[in-house]
């Protein structure tokens, strides 16, 4: 059903055509789209890793790939979901063309060198592939010396390498963020009127900066060590494996930080929009975000529990673990609070971000568990561990990052997706994830290691289970793909504002101009100024209405 | 039209000697057993006595908004966080070296 | 056309125009001038910190093998030339503060002095690389560079091959990192002589000053750790 215009209107996508158009933009609109294809390549290869580990873990034998082709699988499964799929995500796409928008700017700050991190994310990600192709790395994406510096016979060089260069994508992407943010809001848009969207990009922001030059050094160090035989990871010339970890962890630990809390803060808006009703708690969901990114720093050690690490620091890196979990369930208090006597409408953004609070406080408290060093040294480095992380990536992270991508979609495109196919999706995704990683903390718990790809007959049922249910996320995360770009060319024109929410975004057309508004915006009231729970206009919501 | 610097070249020129000193002073220092840690503490202090002349005079921290000074002062807390940290664990390993000194 | 509503602020700060900045481009995200400064000059500030970190990183594995292998560090630091590295120290002093000059006659409309500084900051850095790699050479004659070739006497050669994999690294790094300052000051030399810098507009200057200086301050801290150990001994 076409609204009753079909604008001639000059917006961001219509206002120049052709690739070369494409390639040089410096127009953050388009460069988080240029993102958007490059993480969903990277998703589908990283799925399609994960896909060949559970077709081997259907069966307790080795019997579909061997040993070091499995190592191989994991390895690069990890190693492109974290740096080339969740790290740049969210900040990347959503962060990239919503953040100046939400801010009322023209742009971010450095137009250029935002561009300038795409290309480097893409050179680093084009030398990880090299790696792959040429026959991957077994390290585990974690890279453990001296094994990964010294003893593989992959190509771990080639992949520190990648991750290297990708890093500073990661690093500019957070300078442009911070900068923009302290110096470019519109008059009136002090930063407690801020979304909490650009809190929690502020706050990830923080640890790109300040995180993400320890891995690249590590890197150095370790293909250094691989390429000119140096020995500072190595035991048997005095150097310590677990010096390595501290740097990497130090990097490697906030970086799930980085992962997390821009999925929050697209849940913050979300839930804001689909109750009618203005966050519970601004101030400390806004405090929450900078709290998780210091704290987030001072914990990495609960990764090494059972390295060799002292256990006085393991009791400390402890502590500060459960310290770190509190911000982030203050966060869920508060967006339940929101909650409570809102008017909530089940649109399909709603359900991933309701199955966001849900999944991630499963996946957040068994970090505690983790946390605790006696249940740590039983579970470590078995499929507890990998349940628990994958609760919070994938049923929290990813969960966000779709939820955002349907949300905003008509704002980016101009479109509306059908709202039923979408629900439907959300529902087999929700499933389909449970399924596949529910039974991992069972098998974790009775002690099914991680990294193996035999394992006793009696764990057979549980895996079978598990990778059913990976079959029916793939069906799951199929069906958006197929439907998002099919709305591209038949969806419903969407007006400015089809979800009737509050932010300067929604105050601007769909999609926007290149220099996102037609007039400067002056921002007068706080942040999610919906009426009282009752509405205020009485439109029927989820409905694209053309305001 | 000018806008006049703050800082003048005078100034300049006197951090410039001072730093110029300092380096001669930890030079020298270093030959000089001062007993136990004593010699890493007065490298380190010189050292941070030059970092924080260049910062607030070279490099024009003195005169420059509070947001500079705590992105400056942010690398340098947040580095302390990883040595003091990861210290501790190596500090308090029984048995830390591997092969012979 | 959107109407720039941010308002240049009243006071008059170091570098800021205080009349119509015709020389300045404005990049079109930007209000103004002043908005355009202060974000490059907030966007350095950041990137140094990041700066920190990475040079960082390796300094705690130094510090911790060093903790651990004092006596050996010790014998390893006293095969560095302390000399060499004595004058080095001084002359990325001088760079920094012809540096700073540079930055200073750049906002009191003295081009050919901003040129001057700027080619003797260049000079200077040219000099300190010439000597690190006469360095580097020596420690290769010495067979003092880890790996197959690398000698030193019995108890303290793998601590050793450890401390000069950190030398390697850490000089290494500062030297691609002095290597990058001397290209950007490069720029800036050629710009210069176009006119393209006023008391208006300096911005590009004071920015590479500041990395400049940054990497000053990290070799500060790289000449007392690596060739002032156990000197005394």
């Amino acid at each position: 059903m076409s609204a009753a215009q079909t604008t001639p209107r000059i917006h961001y996508l219509n206002v120049s055509y052709g690739v070369r158009s494409w390639l040089v933009t410096t127009d953050h609109k388009r460069i988080a789209w240029l993102y958007l294809l490059s993480i969903t390549f990277f998703f589908v290869i990283g799925g399609l890793f994960a896909v060949f580990m559970r077709l081997e873990l259907l069966t307790p034998e080795g019997d579909l790939v061997q040993a070091d082709t499995y190592n191989k699988l994991f390895t690069l499964h990890g190693v492109t979901m974290v740096f080339f799929f969740l790290i740049p995500s969210i900040p990347a796409v959503l962060g990239n063309f919503l953040v100046p928008i939400m801010i009322g700017a023209r742009d971010l700050a450095f137009p250029r060198l935002n561009l300038a991190s795409w290309y480097i994310y893409t050179l680093g990600g084009a030398f990880t592939l090299a790696a792959a192709a040429a026959g991957g790395v077994d390290t585990g994406w974690t890279f453990y010396t001296p094994y990964s510096s010294i003893y593989s016979n992959t190509h771990v060089a080639l992949t520190v390498v990648g991750i290297f260069i990708t890093g500073f994508s990661s690093i500019l992407t957070g300078l442009n963020f911070i900068v923009t943010i302290h110096k470019m809001r519109a008059p009136g848009m002090t930063w407690f009127r801020l979304p909490l969207f650009i809190w929690a990009h502020y706050a990830t922001s923080i640890i790109f900066v300040l995180g993400t030059p320890v891995l690249a050094i590590t890197l150095v160090l370790v293909a250094l060590e691989r390429l000119f035989h140096l020995g500072i990871f190595d035991p048997a010339l005095g150097g310590d494996p677990i010096l390595f970890q501290h740097l990497f962890w130090f990097y490697s630990h906030p970086a799930v930080y980085i992962m997390i809390l821009p999925a929050m803060g697209v849940v913050s808006e979300l839930i804001a929009c689909f109750s009618r009703k203005r966050i519970f708690g601004y101030d400390f969901v806004a405090f929450a975000s900078l709290a998780i990114a210091v704290i987030g720093f001072l914990v990495w050690g609960h990764h090494m529990f059972v390295s060799g690490q002292s256990v006085y620091a393991s009791m400390v890196f402890s502590i500060l673990s459960f310290l770190v979990a509190i911000p982030s369930a203050v966060k869920v208090f508060n967006w339940t609070a929101t909650l409570y006597k809102g008017s909530i409408s089940y649109d399909a953004p709603m359900l991933y971000a309701m199955g966001f609070i849900g999944l991630f406080t499963i996946g957040g408290l068994t970090g505690l568990f983790l946390a605790t060093l006696g249940i740590d040294v039983h579970v470590h480095d078995t499929y507890f561990v990998i349940a628990h992380f994958h609760y919070i990536m994938v049923g929290g992270a990813v969960m966000g990052y779709l939820g955002g991508i349907h949300f905003w979609w008509p704002k980016m495109t101009g479109r509306t997706y059908p709202e039923g196919w979408a629900r439907l999706a959300a529902l087999i995704i929700f499933i389909g994830f449970n399924l596949t990683f529910f039974p991992q903390f069972l098998l974790g718990y009775l002690g099914m290691p991680r990294r193996y790809h035999v394992y006793p007959p009696e764990f057979q049922v549980l895996n079978v289970m598990s990778t059913a249910g990976a079959s029916i996320l793939g069906v799951g995360y199929l069906i958006p793909l197929i439907y998002l770009i099919w709305s591209l060319r038949y969806g419903a024109v969407a007006g400015a504002n089809p979800w009737l929410a509050k932010g300067l975004e929604w105050q601007t057309s769909s999609p926007p101009p290149t220099d996102n508004f037609d007039v400067a915006p002056l921002v007068t009231e706080e942040a999610y100024a919906y009426a009282d729970a009752e509405g205020e206009t009485g439109h029927p919501l989820g409905k694209p209405v053309d305001v | 039209m000018k806008s006049t610097p703050p800082i003048s070249v005078k100034s300049y020129v006197g951090v410039f000697v001072a730093l110029l000193l300092l380096t001669a002073l930890t030079t020298a220092v270093a030959f000089v057993d001062l007993g136990g840690n004593l010699n890493v503490v007065a490298a380190l202090a010189i050292a941070g006595g030059k970092a924080i002349l260049v910062a607030l005079y070279f490099m024009h921290l003195r005169h420059s908004s509070r947001l500079s000074w705590i992105f400056a002062g942010a690398g340098f807390f947040w580095l302390f966080i990883l040595i003091v940290l990861t210290m501790s664990d190596a500090l308090t390993r029984s048995g830390f070296s591997f092969a012979a000194q | 056309m959107p109407t720039p509503m941010r308002k240049a602020k009243p006071v008059i700060r170091w570098g800021s125009p205080s009349m119509s900045e015709t020389s300045t481009v404005i990049a079109h995200q930007f209000d103004d001038a002043e908005q355009q400064r202060e974000a490059s000059t907030l966007g350095m500030w950041v990137f140094l910190a990041t700066e920190v970190m990475f040079f960082g990183g390796i300094f705690l594995g130094y510090i911790l093998y060093r903790s651990e292998y004092s006596i050996a560090f010790a014998a390893a630091s006293n095969r560095l030339d302390i000399w060499l590295g004595l004058i080095n120290t001084a002359v990325l002093i001088c760079s920094s503060f012809t540096m700073v000059l540079a930055v200073y006659n750049a906002a009191v409309a003295r081009r050919r002095a901003l040129q001057t500084n700027l080619l003797l900051t260049i000079l200077l850095g040219c000099v300190f690389l010439s000597i690190k790699l006469y360095e580097y050479h020596m420690k290769f004659e010495e067979n003092l560079v880890p790996g197959a070739a690398f000698a030193f006497p019995a108890p303290h050669a793998p601590a050793a091959e450890i401390f000069f994999s950190f030398y390697f690294a850490m000089t290494g790094m500062h030297a691609v990192h002095m290597i990058i300052g001397i290209g950007l000051l490069g720029g800036l030399l050629f710009r210069a002589g176009r006119g393209r810098y006023s008391p208006e507009y300096f911005t590009p200057v004071e920015l590479v000053g500041l990395y400049w200086h940054f990497v000053d301050v990290v070799w500060i801290f790289l000449f007392p750790l690596l060739y002032l150990v156990g000197r005394h001994l």
